[in-house]
């Protein structure tokens, strides 16, 4: 594995620019102090009650995040180029989307083989020919980058269903402004607090045709007990706009209501933390209580807009990803600006032998695995995880895909042994609404608190810092 | 707003004011246990502190006798009575949970603080006296932060009269609960009017809905049963009788109603008994039997309940 990039240091002792004014900071500070804004961050994180659930576990598992107080800085040039290559790659998904569930062009162009799609589980045939509000399907989108050095930022995964983590982005800002307001004073730090207000533009432009002028948002919830919970209410409330359980709603004449203390009033825009599978009963999987019966005619009535649109894991299934470039290209005729990782399609024999012979090398993931569950991180597994892995490999080859391990980036972080490197990915959050694609600058960071590791998951032992775009 | 927020609000409420009244049943069970025999007579108190509590009957599935360490475990601490006041402070944080968006940081800040305190300090019950006595008062102490932040952060609209509505419901109905079971010691016609055991008893009552110096104040005479049972019942200016809950309930149900435009049947019913309570006086309640006053009149608020409910809840 190569060395991996550090956002701070030059080799050689220098510092980078965006760090510099950090740097003389840290200096400055005594460890005890820094301490014990660390502690009052954990604090201030419990009481608020920002916590996530973790599956799999006993009960009464609401955990903390945890939070590292150093920030992730990059230069206005840094995310200037990053913003530009998420707008392409969201505007490209957006058009591969509609384009799988309408004239499928690039199926005959032989870009991206028929199966895949028309196999693959999160292709929904409900959506064929549908028309969708404002041909918008992904209106937020999770683009997760690493960085390998300092002029490639690399697309691990583009999260098209329901990304999460965006309140931790605006959390942790509020944390550090309150924390650390000696440490803003030195940088002029872009803001991001207004992720909201755009976000509800965004999804007010995309209202149906048959909504009023003042179209009527709501948000989706499975509920209380979601691991994303807080991030869902959250929302809500910087939205202003009701945070409504499947049972809230009802389909009547192919229209949305929700219940209220005064009856039923129509709903334009879901904002839906909810997955396809469970959305409605009647077309989905009929055991789901978190849905809304009926939900899936009015929206083929064209009287509802699901943002993001039903069927949109096609596009980041992990499997098509390894299309993408090729996807960039034949839509917008561009270069891709981001990268992909190099894909092993264990799906095509000359592929899956190589990955074979290279486990001990490679990440394994599954295809249409999330959050860091079911993979295979070759050089940190023992000789029999791999050869448990093998035999899963061989039985379903087209279930997996492989990568090699990537020397993400690092930052600064806090350990118990003072400051030291970890790795670190960035999740931006991109927002297309019907005229146009906004991006706050900025992101979740997500940093491998334990050290060599690269899994940056929440559930898997991840933290989170605040990422800082300097507006030079 | 939704239906479920209301709902969810509703019963927020009802759940913090449901745990400040047990723990000052117990406050108040405990100073009168503390006293000699001879001042409390023979009546077992921690067995009318369950009845007060209304789960007399799932007490005494799980335990035989009802002496303090009993009661006080089954009241406050535990899992299986589902009105205990851990169960109380569980439920109105998961309704807090559910409902986020409409309360106020600061009310959530009161229950969420509370709930993370319930789990760190007193997870494991309470095992002295005194130990005991800081729990109740870290349970009285979150109500009022709980009210008081409700009170002065809220904003003056549906949320906030659906709040009001499960407050003053439930205190209602404990403090028509504490008559019912009390009802006896306030008769007149008792034999030992007058005596030390009866002085305990009414200032016990008036203790568990911290009305003690407010007698005082109203009537500055000793202590006399039908004045107690008048306070409780049709005195307006305290807040915790029934004429004050029902002043407060009529008046949060027509904010609501002009609010929507629309009357109904809870607006009705509420102001048939708040009404009823005006054009009463306390002779014409011992004639007519207070015991019976006060059923009918648990039975009427609870109706009152459904009635909302149905109207806005589901």
């Amino acid at each position: 594995m190569a060395v991996a990039f550090d956002e701070m240091n030059i080799p050689g002792g220098d510092l980078r620019p965006a760090y510099q004014e950090l740097a003389r900071w840290l200096k400055e500070t005594p460890p005890e102090a820094l301490e014990y804004r660390r502690q009052e961050a954990e604090l201030l994180f419990r009481r608020i009650g920002i916590t996530f659930a973790v599956y799999g576990e006993a009960e009464s598992t609401e955990r903390l995040i945890p939070f590292d107080v150093i920030p992730r800085i990059m230069s206005g040039k840094e995310w200037a180029l990053l913003e530009k290559g998420l707008k392409q790659r969201v505007r490209a998904l957006n058009m591969f989307l509609r384009d799988i569930y309408h004239g499928r062009d690039i199926l005959r162009a032989e870009i991206v083989p028929d199966d895949l799609i028309f196999q693959n589980p999160v292709f929904r045939p409900e959506m064929n020919g549908q028309q969708v509000p404002h041909d918008v399907y992904v209106h937020i989108a999770g683009i997760d980058i690493v960085r390998v050095d300092a002029n490639d930022f690399i697309v691990l995964e583009d999260n098209a269903r329901t990304p999460s983590g965006v309140s931790y982005m605006l959390e942790n800002r509020e944390i550090m402004m309150r924390l650390f307001p000696d440490l803003f004073a030195r940088h002029r730090v872009a803001p991001v607090e207004r992720y909201p207000d755009e976000l509800l533009a965004a999804l007010r432009s995309v209202a149906p045709l048959s909504a009023s002028s003042e179209p009527t948002v709501a948000l989706l919830t499975p509920g209380v007990y979601n691991s994303a919970y807080y991030e869902h209410s959250f929302l809500a409330d910087k939205l202003g706009i009701e945070l409504v359980e499947g049972r809230d709603l009802i389909v009547k004449n192919n229209e949305v209501f929700m219940r209220t203390t005064e009856g039923l009033k129509r709903v334009d825009v879901i904002y839906r933390r909810v997955d396809d599978d469970f959305l409605d009963p009647l077309t989905f999987r009929p055991d789901s209580v978190l849905g809304v019966p009926g939900l899936m005619s009015a929206y083929a009535a064209g009287n509802i807009t699901l943002a993001n649109a039903v069927g949109t894991g096609i596009a980041d299934d992990k499997a098509i990803y390894s299309y993408m470039p090729d996807i960039v290209k034949f839509y917008l005729g561009e270069e891709p600006i981001l990268k992909n990782v190099q894909t092993w399609r264990c799906r095509e024999p000359k592929d899956l032998a190589y990955v074979l012979d290279n486990l001990s090398e490679l990440v394994v993931k599954e295809v249409h695995g999330s959050g860091g569950y079911g993979m295979l991180i070759g050089p940190a597994a023992t000789k029999a995880t791999i050869e448990a892995f093998r035999e899963k490999l061989k039985r379903e080859p087209e279930g997996f895909i492989a990568q090699p391990t990537l020397a993400l980036s690092t930052c600064p972080t806090c350990t118990a042994s003072g400051l030291a490197p970890r790795h670190v990915d960035l999740r931006p959050f991109v927002l297309t609404g019907s005229k146009r694609i906004t991006i706050v600058p900025g992101g979740l960071t997500r940093v491998a608190l334990k050290e060599g590791s690269l899994v940056v998951n929440s559930s898997q032992g991840g933290g989170t810092k605040d990422t800082w775009i300097l507006d030079e | 707003m939704l239906s479920r927020t209301a709902e969810n609000l509703y019963w927020l409420a009802r759940y913090v004011e449901r745990a400040e009244y047990l723990a000052r049943t117990i406050d108040a069970t405990l100073r009168v246990t503390a006293l000699p025999a001879a001042y409390i007579g023979k009546t077992n108190e921690w067995d009318s502190a369950l009845l007060t509590a209304g789960v007399a009957a799932s007490f005494y599935q799980k335990y035989e006798e009802a002496n303090e360490h009993n009661v006080v475990d089954y009241l406050s601490f535990s899992v299986d009575n589902p009105s205990s006041i851990r169960n109380c402070i569980e439920a109105a944080r998961l309704n807090s949970r559910s409902v986020r968006t409409a309360l106020t940081s600061e009310m959530w800040d009161t229950i969420n603080s509370a709930w993370i305190e319930l789990q760190e300090v007193w997870s494991k019950g309470t095992s002295t006296r005194e130990d005991l006595a800081k729990f109740l008062r870290f349970v009285q102490e979150t109500s009022l932060r709980f009210d008081g932040s409700a009170y002065r952060t809220m904003l003056r609209n549906d949320a906030y009269w659906f709040s009001r509505l499960g407050l003053h419901l439930e205190r209602a109905d404990n403090t028509a609960r504490i008559l019912d079971v009390k009802y006896h010691v306030l008769l007149p016609e008792e034999e030992h009017v007058g005596g030390p055991l009866d002085f305990y008893q009414w200032s016990s009552i008036l203790r568990s809905v911290s009305a003690l110096t407010a007698y005082h104040w109203v009537y500055r005479e000793t202590l006399k049963p039908w004045l107690v049972a008048d306070l409780l019942i049709l005195n307006g200016t305290l807040p915790r009788s029934l004429a004050s809950c029902y002043d407060n309930l009529t008046r949060n149900l027509d904010q609501i109603g002009v609010a929507y435009g629309r009357q109904g049947p809870a607006q009705r019913h509420a102001r048939g008994i708040r009404n009823r309570l005006e054009h009463s006086n306390m002779n014409d309640i011992f004639q007519h039997g207070v015991h019976e006053f006060i059923q009918e009149f648990i039975t009427d608020n609870s109706r009152l309940g459904e009635i909302i409910t149905k109207q806005y809840l589901i």
